[in-house]
């Protein structure tokens, strides 16, 4: 099986923004230490329009999907095609209708003000000089940074850099955006402000596609149409956040903050069991476990209490996207294992 | 509809240039740091030139290699170290995932430290005309001109190949480069005439552009008291020559620094 084409292998507009098959990339063992399977086959199709979210725990193979997608990493073996052009043998015609935002990144010269830094990238891009600096105004006033349009980067704060990095991504207008967690650290209404422009751009712009990677299950949940969730190196499910969540609903999703828990606990009274990070400053950890039947609860704190384990809270909520990625990965975004 | 080709490599290397030559007017240090201090050295040798009472002629040569430094330094650290600065700072990625071309922007970084550097080199030749009176013979502006781009051709050139050297070596490259800092200075004769360096110091020196764009500069404003080290015509050549080959080898080393990125997963980023 063979990715779409258009003819002569052209991209064109008809084509998937994004498609994958068997995408796998291998990583050599460093000083004796063993090769990296980082991506195991992933087969993926991103249609134009969407915005597209990829989750997976840390190592997973998000940042490595998010490379070869971006040209700067080869595969190891399997296709990937960018806006219709394979990402290998076509990298420049790639490289014309992408950008790429990741968060944490440290974008242009402290010597540069904000507007000279967004200029200078649109410059990198080819855009013409009249549209470059239309565009870096509406940047700058969409993004609320006026009043820093003619500040030092040098003299910003961390937050405020993030939001030029962000601003950065938009400057040539790209066919297909990739945001590699984009929002990483940013206090919550900055967050918030993004994921809304974000959204914005989409809409406004018939065919613009965004990939999104993201620690922050909310932020997939609210932005994006449909998500894949890929674990080492696997795409493991691929679907609306809504169609996640339905897949494994049913029950009870319990939250126990637990002393004393016995060591390696994996399940109790049967039911499989997940660990949450630990609070140190109570000494407890949070044990997840989701119960088809909710009038087992008292069974479960009676299991506990026989095994020494204290119980110091207890909490039930519906069923969210995080859920249904415990579900499918067999732990959290952030999960530990069980304590020592 | 966005810029290609030969448009977008201008663009780029403008783009780039832009940011050396602003820095100039934002960061003033640089009248201290970058012109004063370097030629201090080169104030020293006037001096001592006029306490032994050597001929006048020794100033202006003394000169001449007191403002090509101001260039091999940007060369060395100006331009070899950046693409190693930028992937520190974490920005090579967004350089090798934009569509221009990496070799425009090397250009610019070229251009951009070419035309700071010139603007440095000018006060370290007002400072030594109107501190030291120092005298030059009767030369023909063109010829100055000609030789002085031929010389900076060669050097920038040689910075953009080491750049990538830099990038692929790291830290290794940079104390090599380091230790290799007064060697060169000795082989160019910066503040002597490098033919006192014998048959086999002056064929050393013929294979650094460095050493042939000063004595080709030094040929051109003090004549036969220059002592040079070939004809003229043959320096010109020659810096021609380093200039097209450093170009072409600053081209391969990009294309093979990008492969290697691309094959092993390194380089573009500060913690690989």
């Amino acid at each position: 099986m063979a990715l779409s084409s258009g003819s002569g292998g052209s991209g064109g507009s008809d084509m998937p923004a994004v498609e994958t098959l068997g995408l796998r990339r291998v990583f050599k063992g460093s000083r004796g230490s063993p090769e990296v399977v980082a991506l195991a086959g992933v087969d993926l199709r991103i249609e134009r329009g969407e915005v597209f979210g990829l989750l997976g725990p840390n190592g997973a193979g998000k940042t490595t999907a998010i490379k070869i997608l971006n040209t700067l990493l080869y595969p190891t073996s399997g296709e990937a095609r960018v806006a219709g052009h394979d990402v290998v043998r076509e990298a420049a015609e790639v490289r014309r209708r992408i950008a790429l935002v990741s968060g944490g990144e440290s974008s242009g010269y402290g010597i540069l003000n904000v507007r000279e830094c967004l200029w200078m990238f649109s410059q990198f891009y080819g855009v013409p000089r009249a549209a470059a600096n239309a565009r870096v105004d509406q940047l700058i006033a969409a993004l609320g940074l006026e009043e820093l349009a003619k500040t030092r980067i040098n003299r910003l704060s961390t937050g405020q850099r993030q939001r030029m990095n962000f601003a950065r991504g938009f400057v040539s207008d790209p066919e297909i955006l990739f945001l590699d967690e984009p929002t990483l650290g940013m206090d919550v209404n900055a967050a918030r402000e993004l994921r809304e422009f974000v959204l914005q751009w989409v809409r406004e712009r018939a065919g613009r596609t965004v990939l999104l990677t993201t620690h922050y299950m909310a932020e997939a949940d609210q932005m994006c149409d449909r998500i894949a969730i890929i674990d080492h190196g696997r795409t493991l499910a691929c679907d609306a956040p809504s169609a996640l969540r339905r897949a494994v609903e049913g029950g009870q999703h319990v939250e126990l903050e637990v002393l004393g828990a016995s060591d390696g606990l994996a399940e109790v009274e049967g039911i499989p069991v997940t660990w949450g990070a630990p609070h140190p400053e109570r000494g407890t950890h949070t044990m997840k476990l989701r119960l088809a039947d909710g009038g087992r609860l008292p069974l479960v704190l009676r299991a506990l209490e026989a095994r020494g384990v204290a119980v110091r809270g207890v909490s039930t909520r519906e069923t969210s996207l995080e859920d249904a990625f415990i579900a499918i990965v067999g732990r959290g975004l952030d999960d530990v294992g069980p304590p020592p | 509809m966005a810029n290609r080709g030969a448009a977008l490599f201008v663009q780029a290397m403008l783009a780039r240039a832009y940011v050396r030559i602003v820095g100039l007017g934002r960061d003033p240090a640089w009248i201290l740091t970058d012109t004063i201090f370097p030629n201090l050295g080169m104030c020293a040798f006037v001096l001592l030139y006029r306490a032994l009472g050597a001929p006048r002629g020794y100033e202006a040569l003394a000169l001449v290699g007191g403002v090509l430094t101001t260039f091999w330094l940007n060369v060395v650290w100006g331009m070899g170290a950046q693409l190693y600065f930028e992937k520190m700072q974490g920005q090579l990625q967004l350089y090798f995932a934009a569509p221009c071309s990496r070799l425009a922007i090397l250009s610019g970084m070229a251009l951009g430290g070419f035309a700071s550097a010139s603007l440095r080199s000018l006060v370290g030749v007002a400072l030594a005309v109107w501190v030291f009176h120092i005298q030059v013979a009767a030369f023909s502006v063109g010829e100055l001109a000609g030789v002085y781009l031929l010389t900076m051709f060669a050097l920038y050139t040689l910075g953009m190949t080491m750049s990538s050297l830099f990038l692929l070596y790291g830290r290794e490259a940079w104390h090599t480069a380091n230790a290799l800092t007064e060697p060169v200075y000795f082989l160019s004769g910066l503040y002597f005439p490098v033919r006192s360096l014998g048959a086999v110091g002056a064929v050393a020196a013929g294979l650094l552009p460095l050493a042939l764009g000063i004595d080709a500069i030094r040929q051109i404003l003090l004549g036969p008291a220059a002592q040079g080290l070939l004809r003229l015509r043959w320096e010109a050549l020659a810096l021609t020559a380093f200039g097209l080959v450093f170009l072409w080898l600053a081209r391969v080393a990009l294309e093979h620094l990008e492969g290697l990125a691309k094959h092993e997963g390194r380089l573009t980023q500060r913690w690989q």
